[in-house]
């Protein structure tokens, strides 16, 4: 396992790696919205835990579709699937590889970027919680997409529309952690119900993950 | 290992039936047959990437190294970082043996993308020996090598047979195994195409 999420680091940072798409991605929107919605102070700083996460779960998604898609293509998925290791296991060791090499640079990166929305000074701290904890669900559930989906060419577009729906329960609960947190109110019961969301996730969807990609590699 | 009355189906075809061969220690099988007869199909069934349509395959459970068309290498990793992955997957150390026996040594500092095709095909076959494994499946395996090449391919193989290792592989060259047989598959060839399944 471990063998196999050095590795994966090592592809990451490695030219054409794909490494910093996802964070190139999210400072893009951030740095776009308050143009598009005007210098207001007010309405940027109520509006940014919203956007906020809505830039982390689109920059997600974006590399959802190199996490199998590069494995299957030059062959080394079919021989990791005669390797002595579990397919469980395989799945959850490429979600772990894409959250450390994509969603924890926009955890990160998220306070940072809201200097540039006018975020409430308690949020910062609510929207680094919220992001550390949903986001590894992004990826759990981003590695079902991709493993739904290995094996079929271009297959980008069938893979964000199964996981966009996966994605909503996060991105209600993972916001309005944030939300609540700037605005100083009481943040315990949003919290609970994303990090339920995620342990729920990383318990039973590598099974199924791993089932499909069983079945999508013969 | 043992493979008794296999039929496998590609893509809800079923290709081959009633295949039956036992592959002792210490012994090569080499498959023929013309194109699409369901050579690649069946060593993806022994390899466990693809359930049987019936039949058993005995004996094969974690002892098979597989090697298929695509050689399942990063272009951005180094030889040796390539190898050294794999060895530490399959919990073996020691790549140098593997280097050497394909004449890899001079090349281990390269990216695996700067190498020809037949250097890379090279690069494949060595991750068999670094498996550790004593099944070997080879699908064509000496593709794009030259025959110098394919000399140092065989003697790898013979190696592993006389370390009482055992190789299938589908392959149109002779390689000049002692211990090796060759089974053609056209009599095998499934008379009903179309699985009920699919239809």
């Amino acid at each position: 396992m471990s063998a196999l999420l050095t590795r994966d680091l090592a592809l990451a940072v490695r030219a054409g790696g794909g490494f910093g798409l996802g964070l190139a991605f999210f400072l893009i929107v951030v740095v776009l919205v308050p143009f598009g919605v005007g210098p207001e102070q007010a309405l940027l700083g109520r509006i940014a835990p919203g956007i906020l996460w809505l830039g982390a779960l689109l920059a997600c998604l974006l590399s959802l579709d190199r996490i199998l898609a590069l494995d299957w293509e030059d062959g080394s998925l079919d021989l990791l699937a005669t390797a002595p290791l579990p397919m469980e296991l395989l799945v959850s060791t490429k979600a772990l590889a894409h959250w450390i090499t994509s969603a924890l640079p926009l955890v990160v990166a998220a306070p940072l970027l809201g200097v540039l929305l006018n975020l409430p000074g308690p949020g910062y701290l609510w929207l680094l919680v919220s992001l550390a904890v949903g986001t590894p669900a992004l990826s759990v559930i981003g590695t079902f997409g991709a493993a739904l989906t290995v094996g079929l060419k271009r297959g980008g577009l069938l893979m964000s529309l199964l996981v966009l729906p996966l994605y909503v329960p996060t991105l209600i609960f993972g916001a309005e952690v944030a939300r609540r947190g700037a605005a100083g109110l009481e943040v315990a019961q949003p919290l609970t119900m994303l990090a339920g969301i995620t342990f729920g996730v990383i318990a039973l969807l590598p099974f199924a993950s791993a089932a499909v990609l069983r079945i999508n590699l013969r | 290992m043992r493979v008794s009355d296999l039929s496998v189906a590609r893509g809800g075809v079923r290709v081959l039936e009633g295949v039956s061969f036992t592959l002792p220690a210490g012994n090569a099988l080499v498959l023929r047959g013309p194109n699409g007869i369901g050579k690649t199909t069946l060593m993806r069934c022994v390899a466990d990437l693809q359930p049987a349509l019936a039949g058993i395959v005995t004996g094969a459970e974690d002892r098979v190294a597989y090697a298929g068309h695509a050689d399942g290498l990063k272009a951005m990793l180094s030889v040796a970082e390539n190898l050294r992955f794999w060895a530490r997957v399959f919990g073996t150390d020691g790549i140098e043996a593997a280097l050497t026996a394909f004449d890899l040594e001079a090349l281990q500092d390269r990216p695996a993308g700067t190498l020809s095709a037949g250097q890379k095909r090279r690069l494949g076959l060595a991750r068999m020996l670094v498996t550790g494994r004593p099944v070997w499946v080879l699908d064509e395996p000496t593709v794009s090598l030259d025959v110098a090449s394919v000399a140092l391919f065989a003697d790898a193989v013979g190696a592993h047979l006389a370390r009482g290792g055992s190789a299938l592989m589908a392959t149109h060259i002779d390689l000049g195994l002692d211990r090796a047989e060759v089974l053609d598959l056209t009599p095998f060839k499934a008379r009903r195409a179309v699985d009920e399944a699919y239809l």
